[in-house]
């Protein structure tokens, strides 16, 4: 199926305009009467509840954690974009807009990608207004530093924790509008699976994680802002609890899965030490401004990196890109970190990581300052490395970062299911093959804060007069049977082996063979071998305890079996997809001198994935990326 | 390379809020130098699934020291003995070998347990949403650089806009006062001319409302200040009082 994005048409830049012109309103005195569920409290989920909040609806805000505030949002570190010029290097809309689709390797739609450059500078202004204290100049103004893949400063950041001073922006306006009632908050409420009745998406199911209740909620319009899925690959730098549940129960019920093999390996995170390591920690882009990578010229060379002389060091992102050098995108410094320790070049214990270099920084800028910069992440490497990145370099390997991948949305962020929208990571919109950095906040907050505030309520507008579904209704209690259905069967295995154990497995067969470079014969593997593990799962999984209290390990398993499943979709999409772009690198597919081969001809389009059972091969639906004005070209950052 | 390593970890056990909780002694096998508390708890927690008990509850999510959700206390101190260190950033060669390590949940009547070492602290979402905001629509925002903020001035508000919202001011203070945690807050807002305008509400509210969740008085023993994984001054508390004062004189209720 040739799915419609309805894209209005036009001048590029007048499109976004013309679409809210033609996009019907809810007047002040109905907006009461429509309830909207808003799943996620993140940046995404946290934005759109307040401004849906401010206009009058009825808002229904749901999340797992115990406060909207720790929202993995919170986590991001580096900045958020925004074409503001302040700088005078340069900028636009144009050239954000350019750079984001050129990033993406041309795998997005240029329509999306030209309305996120173009809000991208109403954001900061909304943010300031809310307190967030960005880093400033001297004279007062806002300050601004480079990320990877552009040639200008446009990323507004908070020391090393953008993400949360963003995120308690919009966490603090979220609360208003629930001390003024127009936003009910359920905190500890995971969503189970999504109501769907007449092909329309018309509520969710919770389970109360405090008392484990199942309950059915309904409305008007679902708003799922639910984050990515990056912890699919076990060890990831996203925060523990983030996961695909929400996402993949609504494409269980039919919503499409956009493509789900577009996942972003970032070059800089501390490398893996122990077994029980749980997690990987970013070293964010923005080291890059400052740092240099580099391993030994000598494959093998043990000595500590203090002793190895300049001239036998190899600056191998300086030396292979010039014109970018360190800051080339997250995609191209990745392979190449990798390829050098493939070829023995690496250091560390493992051999499976490269040194990230303040030395010339320090010395030319003086240790005080890169403290005020980045002291919390020296701070971070410290505490955990044991290693002080003052004194020697920092050892930094490729790890799974972010994923441009989520549920298929339409220009109004609206998925194939109607009333069912879908904001931020949780989306697959606008980054293409491969998200720029700073990037993703500057999403989720046009998204929650200028896009979906009018695309929600056009399609309210059409839904006047009518009531949310009865709780009553067959198809809640269906919805809601379904999910005790799973629980009971996670309870009632009869393993010894935890449920942590198996997402272990499955991390490691995705990085290996759906990770940095995937092949042909790896991917077949891959999809083998995940339909083992679900298997093995089943019969050998152990949770304990019951489902009338807390229980974590029946939270964490739910959220590992939907991980497994959908591990095997990564892998169905990796393999359809016969070439290479951005953070998908098929060895079968590079250019002369090693880099990501496209295939326009046959491959501009994004594929979302319809669900036929869980034992039978998806459908893949296009959606066709047409590109009128930016040219496709190969992507080059010589 | 790592090092293994052997402790006597003794933990609250408390089934539910009702319940009345006790420690009981794990020695876990398979510890090393090189792991974290919390993956210290995973460790123990995949042995006490193999042999059919009940895991250890505990909260947590980043686990990069940035959310806010683990806190617990190690040997009676609020995330253990390290400054501006968060449970998650605390690792096992912090310790030695054969040590004996307590720990238990936060304790204070405003943050109930939950189940072992998982405790409510939804009454911080209730200060917040008592006043902690600047109240501007969506849309209302002026250019952002027609504000101008000196460096001195924003530098100085971040410092207390750091506040990850953990607790541990809470649990490291004998009076459980959440001073530490209501004055950064107020702190940050009232510093930003964008917080000007409502700022003599905000302290008014934020205050009663953290007096209505049952938080203790502050007397002084700045042990918060030590405790805060962030490391915030305890100056933002003497502010706080004047903050107070000036809001109480002139707003008449
Ligand atoms: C370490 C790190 C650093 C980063 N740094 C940057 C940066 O500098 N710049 C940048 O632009 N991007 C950065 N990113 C990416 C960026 O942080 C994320 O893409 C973005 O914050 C996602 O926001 P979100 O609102 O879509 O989702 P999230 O913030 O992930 O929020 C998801 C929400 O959904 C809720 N939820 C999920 N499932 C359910 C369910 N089933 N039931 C109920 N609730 C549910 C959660 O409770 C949460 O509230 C970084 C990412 C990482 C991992
Ligand atoms: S888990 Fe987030 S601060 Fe420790």
């Amino acid at each position: 199926m040739i799915l419609d994005p309805r894209t209005p048409s036009g001048p590029l830049e007048q499109r976004w305009t013309k679409a809210k012109e033609e996009m019907r309103l809810v007047g002040p005195i109905n907006r009461h009467k429509f309830k909207v569920i808003v799943v996620g409290t993140g940046l995404a989920g946290a934005s759109v509840s307040a401004t849906l909040g401010q206009q009058g609806y009825d808002v229904h805000t749901f999340t797992f954690h115990d406060s909207p505030r720790r929202a993995h949002s919170i986590a991001a570190q580096g900045g958020i974009n925004a074409a503001k010029n302040y700088q005078n290097d340069g900028d636009s809309t144009w050239r954000l807009f350019y750079d984001t689709i050129k990033g993406g390797d041309y795998r997005a739609r240029e329509s999306n990608v030209y309305r996120l450059a173009q809000v991208s500078a109403n954001i900061i202004d909304q943010c300031v207004a809310q307190g967030v204290p960005f880093a400033r100049e001297y004279g007062g103004t806002l300050a601004n530093r480079t990320f990877g893949g552009v040639l200008v400063s446009r990323t507004f950041y908070a020391r090393g924790q953008t993400g949360q001073q963003l995120l308690l922006g919009a966490y603090s306006s979220l609360m208003r509008e629930v001390h003024e009632k127009r936003v009910k908050l359920y905190t500890r409420y995971e969503m189970h699976d999504l109501i769907v009745k007449d092909g329309e998406a018309q509520g969710i199911v919770t389970r109360n994680l405090m008392t484990g209740e199942l309950e059915a909620h309904t409305a008007h319009a679902v708003l799922l802002c639910t984050g990515g899925y990056t912890n699919v690959y076990y060890l990831s730098t996203t925060a523990m609890a983030s996961n695909v549940s929400a996402t993949w129960r609504a494409y269980k019920r039919g919503a499409f899965f956009g493509n789900p093999c577009y996942v972003q390996i970032h070059p800089t995170c501390i490398p893996v030490s122990g077994t029980y390591q749980s997690k990987l920690t970013l070293m964010s882009e923005s080291l890059r401004n400052v740092g240099r990578v580099w391993v030994p010229r000598k494959a093998g060379d043990k000595r500590h990196p203090n002793e190895i002389p300049e001239d036998e060091r190899i600056y191998f992102l300086e030396e292979r890109y010039p014109t970018y050098s360190n800051m080339v995108p997250r995609d191209v410094a990745s392979r190449n970190c990798q390829e050098w320790c493939n070829k023995g070049h690496g250091v560390g214990i493992s051999g499976e990581s490269v040194y990230l270099d303040f030395r010339e920084a320090i010395a030319a800028e003086g240790e005080p300052t890169i403290r005020a910069k980045y002291g919390n992440l020296f701070h971070m490497y410290h505490k955990i490395m044991g290693e002080d990145p003052y004194k020697q370099p920092m050892k930094i390997y490729p790890g799974p970062h972010y994923v441009m991948g989520g549920l298929w949305v339409d220009y109004h962020l609206m998925s194939n299911v109607p009333g069912l929208f879908v904001l931020g990571e949780a989306n697959f919109s606008d980054h293409g093959a491969n998200r720029l950095g700073a990037s993703a906040l500057m999403q989720g907050l046009s998204d929650g804060y200028f896009v979906a505030p009018y695309t929600v309520a056009n399609y309210l507008a059409s839904k006047i007069n009518t009531q949310p579904l009865s709780t009553d209704d067959e198809v809640c209690k269906e919805a809601i049977d379904n999910s005790r259905n799973t629980i009971d069967r996670l309870l009632k295995s009869k393993g010894n082996q935890s449920a942590e154990s198996f997402h272990r497995r499955l991390g490691k067969i995705l990085f290996d063979k759906v990770g940095i470079t995937r092949t042909k014969e790896g991917l077949q593997e891959a999809i083998k071998e995940i339909q083992e593990l679900r298997k093995d799962f089943w019969e050998n999984v152990r949770v304990p305890g019951d489902a009338n209290y807390v229980n974590q390990e029946l939270e964490k398993a739910g959220r590992i079996i939907d991980f497994i499943e959908f591990g095997e979709l990564m892998a169905r999409d990796a393999l359809h997809r016969e070439e290479s772009c951005g953070g998908h690198f098929r060895a079968e597919h590079e250019t002369a001198d090693g880099e990501a081969k496209r295939d326009d001809e046959n491959y501009a389009y994004a594929a979302a994935w319809g669900f036929n059972g869980i034992d039978e091969e998806p459908t893949l639906n296009k959606d066709e990326l047409k590109f009128e004005f930016a040219k496709l070209t190969q992507r080059s950052y010589k | 390379m790592s090092k293994s390593m052997k402790l006597t970890l003794h933990i609250w056990r408390q089934a539910n809020r009702h319940a009345k909780g006790k420690f009981e002694v794990y020695t876990p096998s398979d510890l090393t130098d090189d792991m974290s508390i919390l993956e210290m708890l995973d460790c123990l927690n995949d042995q006490l699934i193999a042999d059919g008990k009940d895991p250890v509850t505990f909260e947590h999510d980043c686990r990069e020291g940035i959310c806010g959700t683990c806190g617990i206390m190690i040997n009676g101190m609020a995330h253990g003995p390290d400054r501006g260190t968060t449970t998650c950033q605390l690792y096992l060669r912090r310790f030695k070998d054969g040590d004996t390590l307590v720990l238990e949940p936060w304790r204070a009547k405003a943050f109930p347990v939950i189940k072992d070492l998982l405790v409510d602290r939804a009454a911080f979402d209730r200060i917040q949403m008592a006043g902690g905001y600047i109240s501007v629509n969506v849309g209302n925002a002026p250019e952002a650089n027609s504000i101008l903020i000196p460096k001195e001035v924003s530098s100085e508000a971040f410092e207390a806009a750091v506040c990850i919202g953990c607790g541990a001011c809470v649990a490291a203070c004998k009076n459980a006062s959440a001073m530490l945690f209501v004055s950064a807050k107020v702190g940050h807002m009232s510093m930003m001319p964008q917080g000007r305008p409502e700022r003599h509400d905000r302290v008014l509210n934020m205050v009663a409302q953290m007096d209505e969740e049952g938080f203790g008085s502050c007397t002084n023993t700045l042990e918060c200040s030590a405790a805060c994984p962030k490391e915030i001054s305890p100056k933002w508390i003497q502010r706080l009082h004047g903050e107070y004062i000036q809001a109480a004189t002139v707003t008449r209720r």
